[in-house]
């Protein structure tokens, strides 16, 4: 079971409540589907400016790997207050620790309500009919 | 989905298997990265057996392959290959491939899975009476691939009766391996390195493979997937159909020329006259790129010359080879020229990219 501390989004991405902010980041199988376990075949992360205001749903960001790239959609709604540093020069912080050291945008959300995503219950169900696709 | 007879070996081997023109393929067993690396520096085998096999014989086989094929048939020496396009009228391919002289009156096509389908019908419904036969051999044949700069000493264990380093390239011979007489083999590939190509029985493909594989073991062989080669080909500057080539995209504006037979005698073939014209005034050219810039360009993303939007990106890869990032473009022949600067679009963020003349790579030209 993956993290019950935060909630996630079907398209992979998960969303954390830290004080008045929420963490965004991208779960263990985005990186997987992306890079097939290979850390190696990441080669690029856009992450948006401080200052972008993003919408729930939006794209906020691409990752891309040797042969494919994916979309980065904010799970809420809210102002970009922060951005990882690390992640532009150390893609394999995504697949070492996708859960901490590899988050993305730290943002200011219009809400702090997270009820709209799933719960890990609720995203092992999505992973698990993504694998059977 | 179609599976070749090497499917459960590349399952086993704990390959990504992705769906490739209706086959299901491996894309990748390990970092793709890698995987050009060594075939660069070692070796590397490879699956083809999506791709199409063709016999067409008969006392006007040749004629007909002439009449279809961008090359001139008639003058490929037995025991030769050449490289063609079949055009539609309009001089656009529906395809390119490969054309064997087996014979006076034989050849054998090799081409794209993609359109082997829409190949063979094309070749059907041009034969107008001729003599000849068209066999599709594609399900009873298996290829596979050996490259890189090993392939000759890792393939030659496994091969009696035909010395390979004695191959000149794009030519064929037969010799004894796998338990069987005869197969036919190519000094062909499609990595810009030495290495070939072997056909043979469906049915022997799964112990060619693992007698390849332990022939190959000291000399740093290894299953290569669909990902590298396709990298492998770009950095060598081989046209992809459906990138460089296609309905819309000719072989001469392609720097394809080499490919495209306007002699006489070759006399009177589909798509001859338009390719004559584009010959004679040609408005673009196939260009590589080269940008240093943290995106890869992929297919379809726009280039611009200023604000003004001057071709789009026809294949993109991170070259190992180069270090860099590549893509191949067509360009209005004024900006074709090597040194020149172009900016690769995304979304709104412009990223410099500057012409350069293609291959990036060439094995003979280090």
């Amino acid at each position: 079971m993956r993290p019950e501390d935060r909630k996630y989004a079907p398209t992979h991405e998960w969303a954390k409540i830290d004080g008045d902010t929420v963490l965004v980041g991208i779960t263990d199988f985005a990186v997987q589907q992306l890079s097939h376990g290979q850390v190696s075949d990441l080669v690029y992360c856009d992450l948006p400016s401080v200052g972008r205001q993003v919408e729930m749903g939006e794209t906020f960001g691409e990752i891309e790997s040797v042969k494919a790239v994916a979309d980065l959609n904010s799970p809420v709604s809210g102002e970009v207050v922060e951005i990882n540093p690390v992640i532009e020069e150390h893609l394999e912080v995504l697949a070492d620790d996708p859960w901490s050291e590899g988050w993305m945008i730290r943002l200011k959300p219009t809400s702090t309500d997270l009820g709209h995503l799933l719960d890990a219950a609720g995203y092992e169900k999505v992973v698990a009919e993504t694998q059977e696709a | 989905m179609k599976h070749t007879p090497l499917h459960d070996q590349h399952v086993a081997a704990g390959a990504k298997m992705v769906d490739f023109a209706g086959w299901h393929m491996p894309v990748q067993y390990g970092p793709i990265l890698d995987e050009v690396r060594r075939v660069r520096a070692a070796a590397g085998l490879f699956d083809l057996t999506h791709m199409g096999r063709v016999r067409v014989a008969g006392p006007d086989a040749i004629a007909f392959a002439d009449r279809i094929c961008s090359a001139f048939v008639a003058k490929i020496p037995e025991g030769a290959i050449r490289y063609a396009c079949l055009c539609a009228e309009d001089g656009n391919p529906i395809d390119d491939l490969l054309v064997y002289r087996d014979g006076p009156d034989e050849v054998f096509l090799v081409l794209n899975a993609a359109n082997a389908e829409r190949d063979l019908e094309w070749l059907h419904s041009h034969v107008d009476g001729r003599e000849l036969t068209i066999e599709d051999q594609t399900d009873e044949l298996a290829m596979i691939a050996v490259q890189g700069p090993g392939s000759t000493a890792v393939l030659q264990l496994c091969v009696e009766g035909l010395e390979l380093a004695e191959l000149g390239y794009y030519r064929f011979g037969h010799g004894d391996a796998f338990g069987a007489r005869d197969l036919r083999i190519s000094r062909t590939g499609y990595t810009g390195e030495v290495g070939y190509e072997v056909y043979l029985a469906s049915d022997l493909a799964g112990r060619a493979w693992e007698e390849l594989l332990a022939a190959g073991a000291d000399h740093d062989l290894a299953p290569i997937g669909l990902g590298a080669r396709d990298t492998l080909r770009l950095e060598a500057g081989m046209a992809l159909y459906g990138h460089e080539i296609d309905g819309e995209h000719n072989p001469i504006e392609a720097g394809l020329g080499f490919a495209v037979s306007f002699k006489e005698e070759k006399g009177d073939w589909i798509g001859r006259a338009a390719l004559e014209r584009v010959k004679a005034n040609p408005e673009r050219a196939l260009v590589g790129l080269t940008t240093a810039g943290p995106r890869v360009p992929r297919q379809g993303l726009p280039l611009f010359a200023g604000e003004e939007e001057v071709g789009q990106v026809c294949s993109g890869a991170v070259s190992p080879t180069l270090d860099t990032k590549i893509a191949t473009a067509y360009l209005p022949l004024e900006l074709a020229r090597p040194g020149v600067e172009v900016d690769l679009g995304l979304r709104g963020k412009r990223q410099a990219c500057i012409v350069c003349e293609l291959p990036f790579y060439s094995r003979t030209r280090k």
